[in-house]
C-alpha cells in the first residue's frame, strides 16, 4: 500500500492513489482518494511529508560513485549526520536557492522508516524493523561547507532543504530494496541515475551500525545517500526524483524574494 | 531514554510550557574551546577556524530527565560533559536580529552535553555523541524574566561534590543573541526547542559510579549519575 499525508479544506488526510491505470505510471495520478471517501484532485492538495518523522539520520559518501565524484575514497565507518524537523518539506514544495550560492544541488536517496524499535539489532534481522519506504530530495548548497562537523547543519539543514514523499510506501509492497532504480531528472532531463544495490553500507548494515548506540524508534528515518549526478539547480528549476516502486517527488526551486528576501 | 511524555516532566511555566524535544547546540563557541584546539585549527583538515556557528543536533534517544543513570559504553574508561546553558524558544525564531532575538526566548535550563572523548570534530560524531540518554536536561525552564543577563553567568559542575570545572557564559565568541541571529538565517527554530550556548573546555570528565552535578547561577543544578553499560 502506497499512501500521502496530505492537506485539503482544514484538515490534514490520508490519501491513497486512484490509478490512471496506464502501466508502470510513475507519474502523480490525477486523483487522490481520502479516508473519509472524498475524491479530490493531486493539484488541489498540499502534500506533507508522509509520515511524521521522528530523528532524521543522513548518510554522506554512501554510494562509491558519489564518493569519487566529490574525491573522497570511500568512509571505513558510516558518515552519518542528522537533520532537525524545521528542514522538512513534502512533494510539490519550494527549496529556497540564497542569491550568494553558486552550488547548490539536489541528491535523490531512499529514505527507510523505522518500524518496530530497534536497539542493538544484527543486520540479519534488521529488516523486520523497517515500516516501509519513501523518496527523499536531501539538498545540499556547497559555498557553505566548513570541514567542522562536516556536512555543517548550514548546508544540510536548511529551511526546506530536506524533501520527502510522496508516497510512504510499506515494506511488505517493495520486495528488495537493496535493487532500486534511483533517477533524477531537472526539468525533465535525467541528470542522475543509481541503483541502491551500489550502496557502500546497506541497509541491514545501517540499521546494525546505528542500533549499536541508538535506539531507533517508530519513525526514525535513515536518509540512505545519493549516487553521483549532482548538477547545479537555479530558481525556476523543477527537480524529479524517481525511485523504482515509489513515485516520483517533485520539487521546485524559488529564489529569495519569494521568501521576502 | 527519556519517552516522549517525559518531556512533559521537565517544568516550564511560561509558554510554551513544554519542550518541543528537539535540541540542537554549538561546538566551540566558549572562547577556550576553540582555543584548546590552538593551532591545529588551521590546519587539515580543517583549514581554517569555523565561520559559520558549529551546531550539532542531540536526537531524541539522547535525551534524559535529571537523575537519570548515563551509561559508560563497554570499553570507555570516562566520559566528557560539555556544561552548557540551554536557550529554550518561546516564539518561532527565523531571521531575527541579535537586538530582538531574545525576545524570542522563553526561558532557560542547563543542557549536558555528554559524550565519548574523541578528538576530531572534522565529522559529525554521531556514535559518541548521539547514544541513548547522552543529553539529561533540566531542572525546569527557568523564564527569561527570571534572568537578567544570559551571557554573565557562572557555570559550574562537580564531580562527586568536588569543584571540577568553571565556565561563565561571558567568555562565548557568539553571546546568546548573536548566535540565535546567525542560526536563525538559515533554519527556523519554533517554541519549546532547546539551543545550548557551548560548553567550555577542558571538559570536565566522569567515570562509573560518579555523580556529576552543573550549577548554573539562576538556572539551578542537574545532577547526573555514571554508571557501566549493563549489557
Amino acid at each position: 500500500m502506497m499512501r500521502a499525508r496530505v492537506a485539503f479544506a482544514g484538515a490534514i488526510h490520508e490519501a491513497t492513489p486512484v490509478r490512471s491505470g496506464r502501466p508502470g505510471d510513475l507519474a502523480e495520478p490525477e486523483e487522490l482518494a481520502l479516508a473519509d471517501g472524498r475524491v479530490v484532485a493531486g493539484a488541489d492538495v498540499v502534500w506533507l511529508p508522509p509520515f511524521q518523522a521522528g530523528t532524521v539520520i543522513a548518510l554522506g559518501l554512501n554510494y562509491a560513485d558519489h564518493a569519487k565524484e566529490l574525491q573522497f575514497k570511500r568512509p571505513d565507518e558510516p558518515l552519518v549526520f542528522l537533520k532537525g524537523p524545521g528542514t522538512l518539506l513534502g512533494h510539490r514544495g519550494m527549496t529556497r536557492r540564497p542569491a550568494d550560492a553558486k552550488f547548490m544541488h539536489y541528491e535523490c536517496e531512499l529514505a527507510v522508516i523505522v518500524g518496530r524499535t530497534a536497539r542493538r539489532t544484527p543486520r540479519s534481522s534488521a529488516l523486520q524493523h523497517v515500516a516501509g519506504y519513501c523518496i527523499a530530495n536531501d539538498y545540499a548548497i556547497r559555498d557553505y561547507l566548513e570541514n567542522w562537523y562536516r556536512p555543517n547543519l548550514r548546508v544540510k539543514n536548511r529551511d526546506g532543504g530536506t524533501v520527502l514523499g510522496p508516497w510512504f510506501v510499506d515494506a511488505a509492497d517493495v520486495p528488495d530494496s537493496g535493487n532500486l532504480g534511483l533517477r533524477t531528472l531537472v526539468n525533465g532531463k535525467l541528470t542522475q541515475q543509481g541503483n541502491t544495490r551500489d550502496l557502500i553500507f546497506d541497509i541491514p548494515q545501517l540499521i546494525e551500525y546505528l542500533s549499536s548506540f541508538m535506539t531507533l524508534r517508530p519513525g526514525d528515518v535513515i536518509l540512505t545517500g545519493t549516487p553521483e549526478g549532482v548538477v547545479n539547480v537555479v530558481p525556476g528549476d523543477v527537480v524529479t526524483c524517481e525511485i523504482d516502486g515509489l513515485g516520483r517527488l517533485v520539487n521546485t526551486i524559488a529564489a529569495d524574494h519569494e521568501f521576502g528576501r | 531514554m527519556l519517552a516522549d511524555a517525559g518531556l512533559f516532566s521537565i517544568p516550564c511555566d511560561v509558554p510554551p510550557f513544554l519542550l518541543s524535544g528537539a535540541v540542537y547546540g554549538a561546538l566551540l563557541n566558549h572562547r577556550s574551546a576553540l582555543a584548546a584546539l590552538g593551532e591545529a585549527a588551521k590546519l587539515p583538515p580543517y583549514h581554517a577556524p569555523p565561520v559559520a556557528p558549529v551546531l550539532y543536533i542531540k536526537p531524541q534517544n539522547t535525551l534524559a530527565l535529571p537523575g537519570e543513570i548515563v551509561r559508560i559504553p563497554a570499553g570507555t574508561p570516562e566520559l566528557e560533559v560539555g556544561a552548557s546553558l540551554g536557550l529554550v524558544i518561546g516564539r518561532t525564531a527565523c531571521r531575527v536580529s541579535a537586538s530582538s532575538a531574545l525576545e524570542h526566548v522563553a526561558g532557560y535550563l542547563i543542557v549536558a552535553d555528554v559524550s565519548v572523548p574523541h578528538a576530531s570534530f572534522h565529522r559529525p560524531s554521531i556514535r559518541f555523541r548521539a547514544r541513548d540518554g547522552f543529553c539529561p536536561l533540566g531542572p525546569a525552564v527557568i523564564a527569561r524574566a527570571a534572568v537578567a543577563n544570559p551571557d554573565a553567568l557562572t557555570i559550574r559542575a562537580f564531580v562527586d561534590g568536588r569543584l571540577a570545572h568553571t565556565a561563565s557564559t561571558a567568555e562565548m565568541i557568539r553571546p546568546a543573541a548573536r548566535l540565535l541571529a546567525d542560526v536563525t538565517e538559515f533554519m527556523t527554530l519554533g517554541p519549546g526547542d532547546v539551543l545550548a550556548l557551548g560548553a567550555a573546555a577542558p571538559a570536565p570528565r566522569v567515570r562509573s559510579g560518579q555523580t556529576l552535578m552543573i550549577e548554573i547561577d539562576g538556572v539551578g543544578s542537574l545532577s547526573i549519575p555514571f554508571m557501566d553499560d549493563e549489557a
